[in-house]
């Protein structure tokens, strides 16, 4: 087998059968199972307390009917219940947990109805705000009453303003969908964010570590530097693959049991109900080509220093760059088509998060697109030769400095004059 | 012909660390590369095993420049050794022997060999870092020899370890040795050269100061050693024409002399004077002449 291959499934398999990153794989995929379980989870949790119960004392006895009315409408959840004895006994109920709040009806000096709310905390506000939307109501059907309003007056009175948003560019998304990318902008950014972390973090510490158990001058003397440097990074990379294939199936297959609660709750709101393919197949692009570009930056970062302790310092202004593109990124998905995010979209460390929040979030023309893609390639194909000229000098100097004035003597090595 | 230097030079910015080297190391035999540290023999090494690309000369193998595309003929201990600490004997030998062109199966069975060989066959599935220094250092071994090259590469590859091991160690190289493979070794301790070595050189702040056939080498030196064991006194012999160097011992004295005929005269001049237990002449040892090449320009 070609030596290149050797080094390749080498790096691979003693990758994937570490311990870290089997455990790091478990963690995830029960993190993935929680989330896309997250309303079962939250259901199970309500079922036992799901009927909150309302004790009701009616000073007038004519606003209990229509008070339920109103919240049978808005939250059936709710029971409430008339409470005959006094507001003493009721206090004392609550506190004994027969009741989960007491509401205090009457009519003021205007014959409008008001109310005291009281409950052990008023930490639970939910239940407070769909008493006070009936209340409301009812407030409001006793005023028009007053005012001798027919229902039909008083339907038009609130009928919601005719206000719609209209993009003018052609493929523009509407409202809704710019809201649903949004979702799965967000979920997809952070998803290439850890990656490139944890990957490019990965190679760095592996040459590092062949470096400073001083491995390296065996392996370079059998295989040369450079075809080792990229044999590694396919093998981190084909590592990073496996792990978001194994993300994504438990994913996918996770939320397609659970497609009832998917229609209409929790996820629906982060826009999976319908996934556009194409932001996923660019997401799948951008994730790799941003692997490759900072993994072929970590390499030659990592074969500068000569202790495992250095490599952090190392390759801080590289994590910094990518966080900066997250953070762009994330300012990005409120505002995506503000020229900063436009211009910064080209600058090729931040194209994978930024070209890919542009193309996720608005309609861009292709050629925006492309163009990104080809700076980025360019850039990474430029890091390659680079980074593999300081890669076969780096890997052989062992000193106390790692600094990068290093750079410059790992080149000058290389140099045959 | 196996292996041929010419005018190699290897400079570092201002700095020249192998200055016109040319050497030739003849095929299946030991050849000894000294030097003081820093001498520039790690730099060749690399050179040979186009690790570093020479500023000036040719290297070549059988008339051939050696590159990747050979690395199955060449077989390297690097001065400073280095495993995968975390990963199984085997699991380390299989991946070094197979990027040198070797099948697992054959990796495994000289593997095998090897470490029946040193009489540790229990290690093949240990970790490195659970091994003492010593027997790393035999696992470094086997590393560079399982693919049987043809050209190997020792650099210091007795530092560290107790005699026995040295003993082990030394029969397999000349065990090597006598299946066909040409050996450069580097090392410190002039014995092991004196004993391994036909042809050797010394390395003089990048320079060759000494190069050839060991016996020639200490020929053309032309010094020798004279030792005198006696009961009077024999300090005054230190002034004796012909006397280059005197050091009292214990017993007596040890004197680098010229040439054979010095002792004679001093045998005349010392007979008489009384009991000479010992009076022997010595062909001057390696250590000698490399303190003498070396540790002249220190001064």
């Amino acid at each position: 087998m070609n030596s290149f291959w050797i080094i390749l499934l080498h790096t691979y398999l003693t990758k994937l059968k570490s311990k870290s990153f089997i455990i790091t794989t478990i963690l995830t995929v029960v993190i993935v199972l929680g989330l896309t379980n997250i309303q079962n989870i939250i259901n199970l949790f309500d079922k036992g307390g799901a009927k909150e119960t309302v004790a009701v004392l009616d000073e007038t006895g004519k606003l209990y009917e229509p008070l339920k009315q109103q919240l049978a409408a808005i939250n059936k959840e709710i029971k409430l219940t008339i409470y005959s004895h006094n507001e003493k006994e009721a206090e004392k109920a609550v506190a004994a947990g027969d009741f989960d709040a007491l509401i205090q009806l009457r009519l003021n000096q205007e014959q409008l109805p008001e109310a005291v709310f009281k409950a052990k905390s008023i930490a639970d506000t939910s239940l407070f705000t769909d008493l006070q939307t009936g209340l409301q109501q009812l407030k409001t059907t006793f005023a028009a009453s007053k005012l001798n309003l027919t229902q039909a007056q008083l339907t038009k009175l609130y009928e919601p303003v005719n206000f719609k948003k209209i993009a003018l560019e052609k493929n523009a998304k509407t409202e809704e969908e710019l809201n649903q990318a949004r979702g799965l902008v967000y979920f997809l950014l952070f998803i290439i964010y850890f990656a490139v972390i944890m990957y490019a973090n990965m190679i760095a510490m592996e040459v590092a570590t062949e470096k400073s158990s001083r491995v390296m001058e065996i392996l370079i003397s059998s295989v040369s530097p450079i075809k080792q440097m990229f044999a590694k990074i396919l093998g981190v990379g084909l590592l990073s693959l496996t792990q978001l294939v194994v993300f994504l199936l438990v994913g996918y297959y996770s939320l397609k049991s659970n497609m009832n609660s998917f229609q209409d709750g929790f996820w629906d709101v982060f826009g999976f109900g319908n996934v556009p393919v194409m932001t996923i197949i660019y997401a799948v692009v951008f994730f790799i080509l941003g692997y490759f570009l900072y993994a072929t930056l970590a390499a030659f970062l990592g074969s500068l220093v000569s202790r495992i302790e250095d490599v952090q310092q190392m390759i801080t202004p590289m994590t910094l760059l990518v966080v900066a593109g997250f953070m762009i990124a994330m300012f990005g998905l409120g505002k995506p088509d503000t020229p900063f995010i436009t211009i910064t979209s080209y600058f090729p460390f931040f194209t994978p998060m930024i070209m890919f929040l542009r193309v996720g979030m608005l309609s861009i023309p292709a050629w925006e697109t492309m163009l990104g893609i080809a700076i980025l390639v360019a850039t990474i194909i430029v890091l390659a030769i680079f980074g593999a000229r300081v890669y076969r000098g780096g890997v052989l100097m062992y000193g106390k400095s790692s600094s990068f004035k290093d750079i410059k003597k790992a080149l000058q090595l290389t140099k045959n004059e | 012909m196996a292996l041929e230097l010419k005018h190699v030079t290897k400079r570092f910015g201002q700095f020249t660390a192998v200055d016109d080297l040319s050497l030739v190391i003849p095929e299946k035999e030991i050849f000894g590369f000294l030097g003081a540290n820093g001498a520039g023999k790690t730099t060749t090494f690399r050179m040979i095993l186009g690790l570093l690309d020479p500023s000036g000369g040719e290297i070549s193998w059988e008339g051939k420049p050696l590159n990747y595309s050979t690395s199955h003929l060449v077989g390297y201990l690097p001065e400073e050794r280095g495993l995968y600490p975390k990963l199984k004997v085997r699991d380390q030998i299989v991946y070094l022997a197979r990027l040198r062109g070797m099948t697992k199966n054959e990796a495994q069975q000289e593997l095998k060999f090897w470490l029946d060989r040193f009489r540790v066959p229990e290690y093949e599935n240990k970790k490195v870092e659970e091994l003492s220094k010593g027997n790393q250092q035999k696992i470094q071994f086997i590393a560079a020899v399982i693919h049987k090259p043809k050209l190997l590469i020792l650099d210091e590859p007795f530092s560290g370890l107790d005699p026995v091991n040295v003993e082990q160690l030394k029969d397999a190289v000349l065990a090597l040795k006598e299946n066909g493979t040409t050996i450069v070794f580097s090392s410190h301790q002039m014995h092991h050269v004196e004993e391994l070595c036909e042809h050797l050189c010394i390395m003089q702040k990048g320079k060759p100061v000494v190069h050839g056939a060991l016996k020639e080498i200490k020929r053309a030196f032309g010094k020798k050693n004279l030792i005198i064991h006696g009961d009077f006194p024999l300090e005054s012999l230190k002034d004796f024409p012909g006397v280059v160097k005197a050091k009292p011992t214990m017993e007596g004295i040890l004197l680098q002399i010229e040439g054979e005929s010095v002792a004679e005269a001093i045998l005349q001049e010392i007979v008489g004077k009384g009991f000479i237990r010992k009076f022997a002449l010595e062909e001057p040892s390696l250590n000698d002449i490399f303190i003498e090449k070396v540790g002249a320009s220190y001064e």
